[in-house]
C-alpha cells in the first residue's frame, strides 16, 4: 500500500514545484527537487536484502474492482533493478540540472514538473503488475518525453523531434495495448504474474502469435529497435539532461523491461525468440555503423544508444532461447540473460556520464559540433578523464565494466550459434558474424567519439565560446557514474550477487527457482584462452586499424541515398497524412449550410429507413389511440397552415410570426393530452426565440429569395419528403408495438417513496436521469460558448488576410 | 434596438417582476408540480428578453450587470458537484439524499439535495440563453 502511494510521490512534489520556482527564486528549484529521487532511492534500497534471497514485494490499491483494474507496486528482483536505476541516476541528473540550466533564464518550473512527472510514470511502468495500470504508465512516460523534448519549444527541432517521439511511441503503445488486451482475451486477467503462472496454456490459444507481435512493437517503438529508431536522434533537441535520463538511462528501456518482463510468458515461442534476437542484432549494426556517420556529439551518443539497446535486446532473445534448451542451467545458455541485465546496468552507467560529458562540452565551448572541437585534454582535463572511461567501457576495454559485459555478451551470441531451432542452424552464425561486425564499429564510434573531441587541433576561432573546464557541481554527476564503470570492473560478483541476479531469475524463472541458483561468476580473466578473447583482441585490431584509416573513408556514407531513408519515409506519410486529410476534409466541406443539412437529413432518412426495413418494423395499429375530436382537428389544420404561411411567406417578419404561431400550437396540443410542463417549457421557448428573432431582426439581410421564382430541386424534394415518410413511419411503428413494458408504472411506483418528489417529470430530469441532463446543460453550454466565440472573437480583416495567405 | 414606447416600459416595469417571480415559484414547486430548474431558468431568460425588447440593451446591461459565462461556469460547477459529493459519502456517483425538516415560517418543508442540482441546471439554462441572445442582438 505505501510502496503504491510511493509510486505518486514525484508527482505530488511536482504540484509544489511551480510555487517554488516563481516564490523562492534566489534558489535553484533543483535542490528542493533533488530530495524526492534521493529519498526514493534509500527506500528502494531497503529492499534489496529482501529481494535478494528471491522475496518479493506486493503493494495493492485497488482502482477499478469490477474489471479487475488495480494499482501494484510488485517489486522483484527486475523491478527493482529498473526502480533504482529510475532513482538512482534521476537524483544524478536533477544534480547536475541544478548546473546545466540557469536559474534566471531557463523555466525551472516547467522543466521539474516534466521530469517528476515522468519519474512518477516510469516507476509506474516497471513496478506495475496490472497490464491496464502499465499501459496507463507507459503512454504518460511518452507523454512526458514529448513535453520535455519540446522544453525549448521556440526552437523547430525542438517541437518536431517531440512530435516524431510522440507519434511513434504511442502508435507502439497502443498496439501493445491491443496486445494486453488478447492476453486478457486468452488468459482472463491483467495480471502479468497470472498470466506467467498459465503460460503453457496460453501457447496453444490462435490468438497467442498476434499477442506476441503487438506486444513487442510496443517494446520496438519505445527501445528505438530498428525500424522505429528514427525518433531518438531527434529527441536530443532536448536539454542534454533529458537525454541523459530518459533517452539513455530509463525511458527508451521500458521496452527492454517490457520484453524482459514478458519473457516467462513468450518464451515458448520459436517466433518470439528469432524476432528479438534478430531485430536487436540489426538494431545494433544499424546504429553503430551510422554512429560513425554523425558529427553532433550528442548524435553519435543517440545512435549508440540505439545499437546498445538492441544489444541488449538480442540477448533477451537469446534467454528467451534458454527455455528451448535442456538443462539450459548449466550449459553454456546461461550466460545470456545475465548479460543482458548486466549490461544493462553498464551502459546506463557509462551512457549516463557521456550524455553528462557531451552536455558539458556544449555548454563550455558553445557547440556540440565533431568538426569544430578538438585539442580539449589540455583545458578539460577533469571531462577528459570522464569521457575516456565512458568511452573506453562503450568500446568493451578493460578495466572498465563494459569489457565483462561485452565478454558475456559474445558468450550469448556464441551460444545462439549452438541453437538447432526453428530456423536454419546457420542463422544463429550469421548473427554472430553481424554482431561482430556491430562491435567493430562500436569500437570505432567510442574512439571516434572521445579523441576527435579531446585531441587534436584546438581550434578556438570555432567556438562560439573560450572553452574553460565546467564547474565542480556539474562534474560530480558524471565522476560518480565514471567511479561505478570502474567499481563494476573490480567487483563485477558483488553487482551480479546482489541486483544482476535477482532480476535474471525474474526474467527466467523457467530455469531459477531463486537469485541464489544463477550459476553464473564473472571474471576478466578466466585462466585460459577463451574464443570470447580472442573475438575480442580481432575487435581492437580491426577497430584501431579502421579508426586510423577513418578520414579515408568516412565520406563513403555520404553515398547513401537520402531518399531512401527512414527519416523521409516519416516525413513523406506524415505530409501525406496532413494534405490528404485535408483534401479529403475540403471536397465536403464547402461552407454552406444547404449542404450540411442535405448530408445530415439524408443520412438520417437512409439509417433509420434502412434499419427499420433490415429489422422489418413497420407496423401500424390504431389500437389504443386517443379519438380524434374538433379540437385536433382545428388545431392541425392551423398547424400546417402556420407552417406552409413559413415556407412562402415574402416577407420575413410573417415567416417569423408563422414559425412561433406553429410552435404555440403544438404547445396547445400538449395541453390537450395533458403535459403541462411540456406544455409550460414549449411555449416559453417559442417565445424567447420569437423574441431572439426579433432581436436579430435588424441584422438579417432583405429577404430576396422569394422574389424571383425559385428553382424546384428534385435532391432536395426526395430529401424532404424523405424526412417526413421517415418520421410518419417511425411514430405510428412505435407507437403500434412495445418491445418492452411501460416505464411509467415503476416511476408511479417510486417517485414519492424513493425519489421523494411528487413531479415525475421534473424527478426524471434531476433524479431517474440526471446523468443525461448533466450531459445535456454541458452540451448547452458548450453551443452558447461557441456561439459567444463565433459572434465575438470572429476574425478581423487582418486575420482574413492572413488565412488567404 | 431602440424603442421608446411608454406603454410597453412601464408595463414592463411591473411584469418583469411578476415573470420573475412566478420563474423563481416554479423553481421551486418544480419537484412536486409542474415546472422544475428548466422551465424555471428560461422564464426567467424571458424575463430579461422582456426588458431587452422595451429597452435596449446598453440599458439592461446597465440594470442588471451579470457576466452570462460565469453564470454558465458556476451553474455547471453546481450541478457536478452536487451530482459528484455522493462520491464522498461513498455511495455511487449522482445519488440524491433528501428528508423532511420543519422549518420557521415554511412549516415541514422537503430539503431534497435534487434541488441543488437542479439550481446547476437554472444558472446554466439563463446563462446560455442570455449569452446566445445578447451575442446574436447586440449591435456591433
Amino acid at each position: 500500500m505505501i510502496s503504491v502511494l510511493l509510486l505518486f510521490a514525484p508527482v505530488v512534489a511536482a504540484l509544489f514545484v511551480p510555487l517554488l520556482a516563481s516564490r523562492l527564486r534566489g534558489i535553484h528549484t533543483g535542490w528542493f527537487v533533488l530530495a524526492v529521487p534521493v529519498l526514493l532511492f534509500i527506500y528502494y534500497l531497503g529492499f534489496l536484502p529482501q529481494v535478494k534471497d528471491g522475496g518479493v514485494h506486493i503493494g495493492e490499491l485497488s482502482w477499478i474492482p469490477s474489471y479487475g483494474i488495480s494499482l501494484t507496486s510488485y517489486i522483484d528482483g527486475l523491478s527493482l533493478l529498473f526502480s533504482l536505476l529510475i532513482t538512482g541516476i534521476g537524483a544524478l541528473v536533477v544534480l547536475y540540472s541544478i548546473f546545466y540550466l540557469d536559474k534566471t533564464k531557463e523555466r525551472l518550473g516547467n522543466f521539474y514538473v516534466y521530469l517528476l512527472m515522468f519519474m512518477t510514470a516510469m516507476l509506474g511502468v516497471v513496478q506495475s503488475d496490472n497490464m491496464i495500470a502499465l499501459y496507463g504508465f507507459w503512454e504518460l512516460t511518452s507523454i512526458s518525453s514529448f513535453l520535455l523534448i519540446g522544453y525549448w519549444y521556440t526552437r523547430d527541432g525542438s517541437r518536431f523531434g517531440a512530435l516524431k517521439s510522440m507519434m511513434i511511441t504511442v502508435f507502439g503503445g497502443l498496439m501493445m495495448l491491443g496486445g494486453f488486451v488478447l492476453l486478457y482475451i486468452m488468459g482472463g486477467t491483467f495480471s502479468v504474474r497470472e498470466l506467467a503462472s498459465m503460460a503453457p496454456e496460453l501457447a496453444e490459444h490462435s490468438l497467442f502469435t498476434w499477442a506476441l507481435v503487438l506486444l513487442l512493437l510496443g517494446a520496438f517503438t519505445k527501445s528505438a529497435q530498428f525500424p522505429f529508431y528514427i525518433w531518438l536522434p531527434d529527441a536530443m533537441e532536448a536539454p542534454t539532461p533529458v537525454s541523459a535520463y530518459l533517452h539513455s538511462a530509463t525511458m527508451v528501456k521500458a521496452g527492454l523491461y517490457l520484453v524482459a518482463r514478458f519473457t516467462p510468458i513468450f518464451a515458448a515461442s520459436e517466433i518470439w525468440v528469432w524476432l528479438v534476437t534478430s531485430i536487436g542484432v540489426l538494431t545494433l549494426f544499424w546504429g553503430s555503423f551510422f554512429a560513425v556517420k554523425q558529427t553532433d556529439l550528442k548524435g553519435i551518443l543517440a545512435f549508440s544508444t540505439v545499437s546498445q539497446l538492441g544489444l541488449i535486446m538480442s540477448l533477451l532473445g537469446a534467454s528467451a532461447a534458454a527455455f528451448h534448451v535442456e538443462g539450459a542451467a548449466e550449459t553454456m545458455f546461461k550466460y545470456a540473460g545475465f548479460a543482458a541485465i548486466f549490461h544493462l546496468v553498464n551502459h546506463a552507467a557509462f551512457k549516463g556520464s557521456l550524455f553528462m560529458v557531451a552536455g558539458i562540452v556544449d555548454h563550455e565551448t558553445g557547440t556540440r559540433d565533431i568538426r569544430k572541437l578538438g585539442g580539449l585534454m589540455a583545458l578539460m582535463p577533469v571531462t577528459f578523464t570522464i569521457a575516456l572511461i565512458g568511452s573506453l567501457s562503450m568500446a568493451g576495454l578493460p578495466p572498465f565494466g563494459g569489457f565483462l559485459s561485452k565478454e558475456l555478451f559474445l558468450t550469448g551470441m556464441l551460444s545462439l550459434g549452438e541453437l538447432d531451432l526453428f530456423a536454419p542452424a546457420s542463422w544463429g552464425t550469421v548473427l554472430l558474424i553481424v554482431a561482430w561486425i556491430a562491435s567493430v564499429f562500436t569500437f570505432i564510434y567510442s574512439f571516434y567519439f572521445v579523441f576527435r573531441t579531446f585531441t587534436g587541433k584546438h581550434k578556438p576561432d570555432l567556438l562560439p565560446k573560450s572553452a574553460h573546464e565546467a564547474p565542480a557541481g556539474m562534474l560530480i554527476s558524471p565522476a560518480v557514474l565514471g567511479l561505478i564503470v570502474v567499481a563494476i570492473f573490480f567487483v563485477p560478483n558483488f553487482i551480479g550477487d546482489w541486483i544482476v541476479k535477482p532480476a535474471v531469475a525474474a526474467v527466467q524463472p523457467f530455469m531459477y527457482g531463486s537469485p541464489a541458483d544463477v550459476d553464473v561468476h564473472v571474471a576478466a580473466w578466466h585462466g585460459h584462452v577463451t574464443p570470447e578473447l580472442m573475438m575480442t583482441i580481432g575487435i581492437v585490431i580491426t577497430g584501431l586499424v579502421l579508426y586510423w584509416l577513418l578520414p579515408k573513408w568516412q565520406g563513403g556514407y555520404r553515398a547513401f541515398p537520402e531518399y531512401l531513408t527512414l527519416n523521409k519515409l516519416y516525413d513523406s506519410s506524415m505530409i501525406f497524412a496532413e494534405s490528404g486529410m485535408n483534401r479529403l476534409s475540403r471536397s465536403y466541406m464547402n461552407g454552406l449550410i444547404r449542404s450540411y443539412l442535405i448530408y445530415m437529413f439524408a443520412g438520417i432518412v437512409i439509417i433509420v429507413l434502412g434499419s427499420m426495413f433490415v429489422k422489418d418494423a413497420f407496423a401500424v395499429s390504431f389500437e389504443g389511440t386517443a379519438p380524434i375530436g374538433p379540437a385536433e382537428i382545428g388545431l392541425l389544420t392551423v398547424l400546417v397552415g402556420s407552417v406552409l404561411t413559413t415556407l412562402v411567406a415574402r416577407k420575413r417578419l410573417t415567416a417569423i410570426l408563422a414559425l412561433g404561431a406553429a410552435g404555440y400550437v403544438v404547445a396547445l396540443l400538449f395541453v390537450i393530452f395533458k403535459a403541462p410542463d411540456l406544455a409550460l417549457t414549449q411555449l416559453v421557448i417559442e417565445t424567447v426565440s420569437v423574441a431572439l428573432y426579433l432581436l436579430a431582426f435588424y441584422h438579417l439581410p432583405k429577404l430576396s429569395r422569394h422574389d424571383e421564382k425559385r428553382k424546384f430541386r428534385v435532391g432536395n424534394a426526395i430529401i424532404a419528403a424523405g424526412v417526413g415518410l421517415m418520421m410518419a413511419l417511425l411514430a405510428m411503428s412505435a407507437a403500434s408495438q412495445k418491445a418492452l413494458p411501460s416505464i411509467s408504472q415503476f416511476y408511479k411506483d417510486t417517485v414519492y417513496s424513493e425519489a421523494g418528489g411528487g413531479n415525475i417529470v421534473n424527478v426524471i430530469l434531476v433524479d431517474y436521469r440526471g446523468f443525461d441532463t448533466l450531459f445535456e446543460i454541458a452540451v448547452l453550454s458548450i453551443a452558447a460558448i461557441g456561439i459567444l466565440g463565433m459572434i465575438k472573437l470572429r476574425l478581423t480583416r487582418k486575420g482574413d488576410q492572413h488565412e488567404k495567405q | 434596438m431602440r424603442s421608446s414606447d411608454v406603454i410597453i416600459q412601464t408595463t414592463t416595469k411591473v411584469v418583469f417582476y411578476i415573470i420573475f417571480l412566478f420563474a423563481i415559484h416554479i423553481f421551486f414547486a418544480g419537484h412536486y408540480t409542474p415546472g422544475g430548474g428548466f422551465v424555471g431558468g428560461l422564464l426567467t431568460a424571458s424575463a430579461i428578453v422582456l426588458l431587452l425588447l422595451a429597452f435596449d440593451i446598453r440599458t439592461v446591461k446597465k440594470a442588471l450587470p451579470i457576466n452570462y459565462t460565469v453564470l454558465i461556469a458556476t451553474g455547471l460547477v453546481l450541478a457536478l458537484g452536487t451530482a459528484s459529493a455522493s462520491i464522498l459519502f461513498n455511495v455511487p456517483f449522482f445519488t440524491h439524499a433528501y428528508d423532511y425538516f420543519t422549518l420557521p415560517l415554511f412549516g415541514e418543508t422537503s430539503l431534497h439535495s435534487a434541488m441543488l442540482f437542479d439550481l446547476g441546471v437554472y444558472l446554466v439554462v439563463v446563462g446560455a440563453t442570455m449569452n446566445i441572445i445578447l451575442s446574436i442582438g447586440s449591435d456591433d
